[in-house]
C-alpha cells in the first residue's frame, strides 16, 4: 500500500509538472511580485544548524522519520 | 544509538527510479543561486527524562566561485544518561557522540546537484552516510522540484562485549514539490521513503514479561525486532507573509511503517521582527504515534512472540513542544571587519506522554506502574557570521 501511495504521488508529481507547459499556464506571480517572499524572514530554513540540532532531538525519541529536510545521523538514544 | 527506519518493501526499485527519470526529463528543467558564505558556532543541551546531553557544533559554508559551495558540519554530543530505560536494566552511563559530515553544492543554471559524506562515531555504534540531492526550479521560477538519495552503513556495537558486532543499512529516497501561489504564499508538499535493513534493535534493552516463579513477579529477555522496516512519511507545507512584516509557517506531516506505526506531526512557526535588530520566533508543534505490532510494556510470558520490544520510542505516544527564539543582529561596526553577524538563542520545552509505557522503576505491582511521562528542555545559542 506504501508503495502504491508513493507511486500515485509520483506520477501526480509528473503530470502536474508536464501539464503546466502543455495548457498554457503562464507564471501568474512576476519576479518584482516577490519581494516579500525574498524577505529573510520568510527563510523557514535561514538557521540550518539549529534545525539539524532540533529534527535530531525527535528523530532519537520518536518513531517518524523521512522529510525532515535536514541530514540525519546517529543519537543517544538509549 | 540509531534505531533505523524503512520504504514500502513490495515497491520494485526500477520502477521507482524509472518514475524518478521521467520526473526529471518532464520538468523542461530551467534557476538558482548559491546561499551566501556562512559560519555558525553553536552551543546544544537537552536536559530531561533523566538525560543531559550538551555540547558544540560548528556549520562552515563557503563559494569557491558562483558556481561551486563547499560545506563542512561539525557536531559533538557529551551524553549523561540516568534515563528509565538506563534506570530499568543497567546503570547510568556517560559518553560523546562526534559527528561530521563534507558536502559541495554545484550550481549550473537553474539545477543545483548536492552530494555529501557523513560520519557519526560513538563508542558503540558508527554511522556512514552518502547523499545526493537535485533541486530544480521551473515555471518561471514559480516551481522548485527536488530529488534525492542517501544510504547508511551502521556498525552496531555493545560496550562490555568485544565479541559482539552487528550491522544495518539504509537507503532513503525522497522528491519534492514546492510552489510560489501568490505574491505572499507558498506550498509545498514532500514525500521519502526509507527502508532499513540489518540489526535494527537496541542491544542493551529487554522486554519483561510475567513469571510466576520468580521472586519479583516477572522475568527479562533481550528484545527481538524484524530485521527489515520500511517507512514513508509526506509532509505538506506552507509559508506566509502577514498583511505585515511577519512571517507564518506551518506543516503536517503523515508517517506509516511496516511495522504498524502510524504517526502524525503538525507544526507552526510565527516570526516577527521588531526595531531595527531583533527577530522573534514563536513554535507550537505537536506529535502523535501509535505502537509498533511487536511493543508490549509486559508480555504475558517468555518468547510471547517472535518479534519483542519494550522501547518507549514503539509505544503509543504524543508530545507537544513549546518553542521560542529570539535573534539579535548586530550592527555592523560592532563586529569585525564590518561583517553582517547575529546572535540567537532559542528554547524548546517539549512534554511527553506515553499511553501504554510504565513506569516500573516505581514502585507498584507489575503492569500496574503509573504510565510514564516526562518533560525536557532544549537550548540552542548560536552565532552566525555572513562574509
Amino acid at each position: 500500500m506504501n508503495a502504491l501511495l508513493l507511486k500515485f504521488l509520483l506520477i501526480i508529481a509528473v503530470l502536474q509538472l508536464s501539464s503546466c507547459a502543455q495548457m498554457g499556464v503562464k507564471p501568474w506571480v512576476k519576479p518584482y511580485e516577490r519581494q516579500k517572499l525574498s524577505d529573510p524572514i520568510m527563510n523557514k530554513n535561514r538557521h540550518v544548524i539549529a534545525n539539524k540540532h532540533a529534527a535530531h532531538v525527535f528523530e532519537a525519541r520518536e518513531s517518524a522519520r523521512g522529510v525532515e529536510g535536514v541530514g540525519g545521523g546517529g543519537c543517544g538514544c538509549n | 544509538m540509531v534505531v533505523i527506519k524503512r520504504v514500502p518493501s513490495k515497491m520494485k526499485p526500477l520502477s521507482f527510479f524509472m518514475i524518478i527519470i521521467l520526473m526529471a526529463h518532464s520538468l523542461n528543467l530551467h534557476a538558482a543561486v548559491l546561499e551566501a558564505d556562512k559560519a555558525d558556532v553553536l552551543y546544544h543541551s537537552y536536559e530531561g527524562g533523566g538525560m543531559k546531553i550538551d555540547g558544540p557544533a560548528f556549520l562552515l559554508r563557503k563559494k569557491v566561485n558562483e558556481s561551486i559551495a563547499l560545506s563542512a558540519f561539525y557536531y559533538v554530543d557529551t551524553i549523561s544518561s540516568a534515563s528509565v530505560d538506563v534506570l530499568s536494566n543497567a546503570s547510568p552511563y556517560t559518553e560523546e557522540r562526534q559527528e561530521g559530515s563534507l558536502g559541495l553544492e554545484y550550481l549550473h543554471d537553474k539545477t543545483v546537484l548536492s552530494f555529501a559524506i557523513g560520519q557519526s562515531d560513538e563508542d558503540d555504534f558508527l554511522a556512514k552516510s552518502l547523499s545526493f540531492n537535485l533541486s530544480h526550479d521551473t515555471f518561471g521560477d514559480l516551481t522548485n522540484v527536488n530529488l534525492g538519495i542517501s544510504y547508511g552503513d551502521n556498525d552496531v556495537m555493545r560496550n562490555g562485549d568485544e565479541n559482539f558486532l552487528e550491522k544495518s543499512k539504509q537507503y532513503r529516497v525522497r522528491t519534492g514539490l514546492n510552489q510560489i501561489l501568490t505574491p505572499t504564499l507558498t506550498a509545498g508538499i514532500n514525500i521519502e521513503g526509507v527502508v532499513d535493513e540489518g540489526y535494527l534493535n537496541n542491544p542493551y534493552r529487554t522486554v519483561r514479561y510475567l513469571d510466576p516463579t520468580s521472586d519479583a513477579g516477572f522475568g527479562s529477555q533481550t528484545e527481538v525486532y524484524p530485521n527489515t522496516r520500511n517507512s514513508f512519511a509526506v509532509k505538506l507545507s506552507t509559508s506566509y507573509y502577514l498583511p505585515y512584516r511577519a512571517a507564518l509557517f506551518g506543516h503536517y506531516r503523515y508517517f506509516t511503517d511496516s511495522w504498524d506505526i502510524e504517526a502524525h506531526e503538525m507544526e507552526v512557526t510565527y516570526r516577527h521582527p521588531f526595531g531595527e535588530n531583533f527577530l522573534l520566533e514563536l513554535k507550537y508543534r505537536t506529535y502523535q504515534q501509535t505502537q509498533a505490532n511487536f511493543y508490549s510494556d509486559l508480555f504475558s510470558h517468555k518468547d510471547a512472540q517472535n518479534f519483542l520490544a519494550r522501547d518507549k520510542e514503539l509505544s503509543d505516544f504524543d508530545d507537544v513542544t513549546i518553542g521560542l527564539g529570539l535573534t539579535y543582529k548586530i550592527p555592523k561596526q560592532f563586529f569585525f571587519n564590518g561583517m553582517i553577524s547575529e546572535a540567537t538563542l532559542q528554547w524548546d520545552h517539549i512534554t511527553f506522554d506515553y499511553h501504554n509505557f510504565r513506569d516500573r522503576t516505581l514502585d507498584a505491582p507489575i503492569g500496574e506502574e503509573p504510565l510514564y511521562g516526562f518533560n525536557a528542555d532544549v537550548i540552542r545559542a548560536f552565532m552566525s557570521v555572513y562574509f
